[in-house]
């Protein structure tokens, strides 16, 4: 099996250890993962944008990179599920619909293909758990508070393999922290806010960290906490996975 | 073209390809604890309610419980010699000043606690609306336990006006402060007739 | 009929926010009702499937919508209740002002009815001389304060009690400083039951219009549409045709969502069945088109005229509880505000589909599954296609897509690191950028991952 390693653009610029992690873990498993080099954007930032239309040149290179891929894993919820649902080719649509098949991000790789019910890791602090709306709504990582169904999660599955970690609850399980994209910045101010009363709510439950599948959103928080001082620290969920003593 | 016609069209030229509509017989609620259930719903949602044997124990309930001197109004045939029968030919007006209206409902529902009255057993429209506090008997025997199996009782039902009851008004318009007896009944009662 | 904004929701929802105590506030109370809804929902096991035969039985009145219009017209005039069909905002207003005026009605009591608000029912009749109340609480609040409301079901949740008090002190002479949620809705009470009283014409708006019987059910709690409507000599209610269900068994589906959905009741206190206008009553009901038809046409955005406006979607989106429903600057706001919107004037609310995270809270509360997170991606590409994103913002994007387009370009755009710190959070470059207002962005690493990786491939 041959994994393609989807880094993301802004993961690879500002949170190159996430990605060094994710490699880690996966080859620790047993993974065969290329990285192809010549990699950019999904193109997300374009088309939620409403500029679906200037994506196609992204496309066109994610297909290049990686269709010859038996999975594409990446560490990034949200870019995936922009691949999942939005990526088409006119020249070959049956290439970008095989893509949109095994695309996967990494929680769910773990969980959904590789099923890994063991890891090493050790990670001994209070970890606060944030869904990205993209992991929880868009991938079904886990069970989505507005529904009458059965509660699961994907990721809290993995940290309990995580010795040493404790996952400390939340006021609020899965609200939304605010980033949304180029929302971030063009509603700035509720944007900020949402972000501030997630930071509070993993504040005050006593979280050393927050984790979550997507860095856009702790990219976020980060910002937040960092300029309000906090102690408290953001860490993708691959680096926890990946840890040891 | 008429206003009429010229939506019509416009509705045929939009409307997307025809799309059956669902079964919802499979829809039914557990046929069980039916007069427990009810009490329970219908306390939680601000009403009072008894169980009573005959006409009489509500006569009592009702003297105990409300203001006698006020003006109490009803259409069941056996209250009347104690409280005023309404009259369906009357100004609705009229009813101002009403503080206690006892009703009979056609039946109740388990899972939400609203009774269903219709114009008629309501003796005026106004009438289940202006009064200060509503009481309703209910037969025990025809508490059906969801909305679904209430629709199948009502079937064609004909009648001019209706309506699901569940509760004395309330508000919580102001700062979700719940407030009971917004514009209709300050309290509503409900008597279960064994 | 475009009209420019001066603010748009951003500049409002800044606005609001500044007030933060006001914020937490309100957004408190409508996150505590949407855990009311969740507790409402999950006492019913078959919740999902009922959403599900709910969104099924809208998708079909939406697809024979023609057809559940002439069976529903034709069994009102069945039932006695004049029929009047209006194509837009200001033919519904011109209908209702001539019932009115055929019986000399000079003063009109009017229930909670978005459609109304929307075609400024009220100013419209003041206008010609007659003057219209609200009787709804939250909707008389608003309408003394003269602001449109705030929320659908909730119509002045962003008030607080204390400011409620200082209007009922002005409007009513209420003693100054009264502010306990109790004593004022008496006060209101008292007063609007004397306007019950004398009305002769009284408006309702229309939860849901059974096509099989032609009766029409009204939803409230406060028993205000009812005590209007019963008191009344001219009772009329104004519909948009999507309102129609097809039988009345469907009803039981309906009405077991609308309530949970809406506040965590079972149901709303007053299920009112309108067939058969009073003795000596006329009743009127007008079919209201208003951009309906043109929406129905489109086919991504179709979808939308199933809403039975219980307003989970606005108590669940965490824009709108952190920016309030007037900032939306629509009669309907919230997440589904912001996809009806556009149908009706696609300039003036082009800023609404950016009101939102995409966070797809509000599809997972709809009781009629509309992908309102969906739509909302779809008329933004809709609204760049035609022509209304800023030009700042077009050209941002091109260059930003022309960058990213291939790596070659994307390092001759600069050293790839500083491109970045520029461009994420995923606008052109700009000194003021908002993101550094309230936030840092993150340290800079050493290398990026892709150079990580370069130098230990090479190793190996």
């Amino acid at each position: 099996m041959t994994v393609g390693l989807f880094i993301p653009c802004y993961v690879d610029q500002f949170y190159p250890s996430a990605a060094k992690a994710t490699l880690e873990l996966l080859q620790k498993l047993g993974v065969d993962v290329v990285y192809p080099l010549n990699q950019t954007c999904c193109g997300q930032p374009m088309a939620n944008s409403g500029f679906e239309y200037l994506s196609q040149d992204c496309n066109d290179l994610f297909i290049k990179n990686f269709s010859s891929f038996d999975y594409i894993v990446g560490p990034s919820a949200s870019c995936i599920l922009h691949i999942k649902e939005h990526l088409h080719a006119d020249k070959n649509e049956e290439q970008a619909t095989n893509i949109r098949t095994k695309v996967y991000e990494l929680v769910e790789f773990l969980t959904d293909v590789l099923k890994i019910e063991k890891l090493d890791a050790v990670f001994p602090h209070k970890v606060g758990l944030h869904h990205s709306c993209h992991g929880l709504r868009g991938l079904h990582l886990s069970q989505m508070s507005e529904l009458n169904a059965p509660p699961f999660s994907k990721p809290q599955h993995l940290l309990n393999m995580v010795s040493g970690l404790e996952q400390i609850k939340l006021d609020r399980l899965d609200e939304c922290c605010g980033f949304g994209g180029a929302f971030c910045v063009s509603e700035e101010a509720v944007s900020v806010k949402m972000g501030k009363d997630r930071v509070k709510d993993h504040t005050k439950n006593g979280a050393e960290y927050i984790t979550s599948s997507d860095l856009s959103c702790l990219m976020h928080l980060e910002g937040i906490l960092h300029r309000n001082k906090s102690s408290v620290k953001i860490i993708h969920i691959a680096e926890i996975l990946n840890a040891t003593r | 073209m008429t206003t009429r016609e010229k939506i019509l069209q416009a509705t045929l030229n939009n409307q997307p390809a025809a799309s059956a509509l669902p079964d919802i017989s499979v829809f039914k609620g557990e046929d069980k604890d039916l007069v427990q259930k009810y009490m329970t719903v219908f306390k939680t949602i601000g009403g009072n309610c008894f169980l009573v044997d005959d006409v009489a124990g509500i006569q009592s309930l009702i003297t105990q419980n409300y203001d006698a001197t006020r003006r109490i109004v009803t259409t069941v045939a056996e209250l009347s010699d104690k409280f005023e029968l309404i009259s369906n030919e009357a100004d609705p007006h009229s009813y101002e000043n009403i503080e206690v209206a006892i009703i009979k409902a056609h039946f109740s529902v388990a899972e939400n606690g609203a009774v269903w009255l219709t114009e008629e057993v309501m003796g005026q429209r106004i009438i289940p609306y202006i009064c200060q506090h509503l009481a309703v008997i209910v037969q025990a025997d025809t508490i059906v336990p969801t909305l679904h199996e209430a629709y199948e009782k009502i079937g064609a039902g004909e009648y001019g006006f209706g309506a699901f009851i569940g509760g004395p008004s309330k508000t919580a318009d102001i700062e979700q402060a719940l407030v009971l007896g917004a514009h209709g009944p300050l309290t509503m009662t409900v008597f279960i007739m064994k | 009929m475009s009209q420019t904004k001066t603010k748009d929701h951003a500049a409002m929802a800044r606005a609001f926010i500044k007030d933060e105590e006001r914020v937490d506030w309100h957004d408190g109370a409508l996150w505590y009702i949407r855990e009311k809804r969740d507790l409402a929902a999950k006492q019913i096991p078959e919740w999902e499937q009922l959403r599900e035969t709910a969104s099924m039985i809208k998708n079909n009145v939406i697809s024979n919508l023609h057809d559940y219009l002439l069976q529903f017209e034709a069994n009102l005039t069945k039932n006695g209740v004049v029929v009047h069909w209006a194509d837009s905002a200001e033919e519904h207003n011109e209908i209702v002002y001539s019932i009115l005026k055929a019986k000399e009605i000079n003063q009109m009591v009017k229930s909670k009815s978005m459609l109304t608000e929307e075609c400024h029912l009220n100013e419209y009749l003041e206008e010609r001389g007659i003057e219209v109340i609200n009787s709804d609480l939250g909707e008389y609040i608003q309408q003394i304060d003269q602001e449109p409301p705030s929320h659908i079901v909730l119509p002045c949740i962003h008030k607080r009690k204390e400011e409620i008090g200082e209007l009922f002190h002005e409007h009513l002479g209420t003693e100054k400083g009264l502010s306990d949620p109790t004593l004022l809705t008496r006060v209101a009470r008292k007063h609007l039951r004397n306007i019950f009283l004398t009305r002769r014409g009284a408006l309702t708006g229309v939860n849901f219009a059974v096509a099989e019987t032609g009766e029409y059910v009204v939803c409230t709690n406060e028993g205000n549409a009812d005590m209007g409507a019963h008191l009344s000599e001219v009772q009329i209610a104004s519909m948009g045709l999507e309102k129609i269900i097809p039988q009345k068994k469907h009803l039981g589906i309906f009405l077991r969502l609308l309530a949970r959905s809406a506040t965590g009741q079972p149901i709303t206190i007053y299920s009112s069945h309108y067939k058969k206008p009073r003795k000596g009553q006329e009743m009127h009901l007008i079919l209201v088109d208003a951009g309906r038809t043109r929406q129905l046409g489109r086919p991504d955005f179709r979808d939308s005229l199933k809403c039975i406006k219980c307003g989970g979607c606005m108590n669940t989106c965490p824009v709108y509880r952190k920016s309030g429903g007037l900032s939306y600057q629509n009669t309907i706001s919230g997440p589904i505000g912001a996809i009806l919107a556009p149908n009706l004037d696609m300039k003036k609310h082009a800023d609404l589909p950016y009101a939102s995270t995409l966070c797809g809270s509000c599809s997972n509360v709809c009781p009629v599954k509309i992908n309102i997170h969906e739509q909302l991606y779809k008329w933004r590409q809709e609204i760049v296609k035609e022509g209304y994103a800023p030009t700042t913002k077009t050209l941002g994007m091109k260059t930003m897509a022309w960058t990213l387009s291939s790596p070659e370009k994307l390092s001759t755009a600069g050293k790839a690191g500083r491109w970045f710190l520029h461009n994420v959070p995923f606008v052109v470059n700009n000194k003021l950028n908002p993101w550094y207002r309230q936030r840092d962005m993150p340290e800079g690493p050493k290398e990026s991952f892709a150079e990580w990786f370069t130098k230990n491939s090479v190793k190996k």
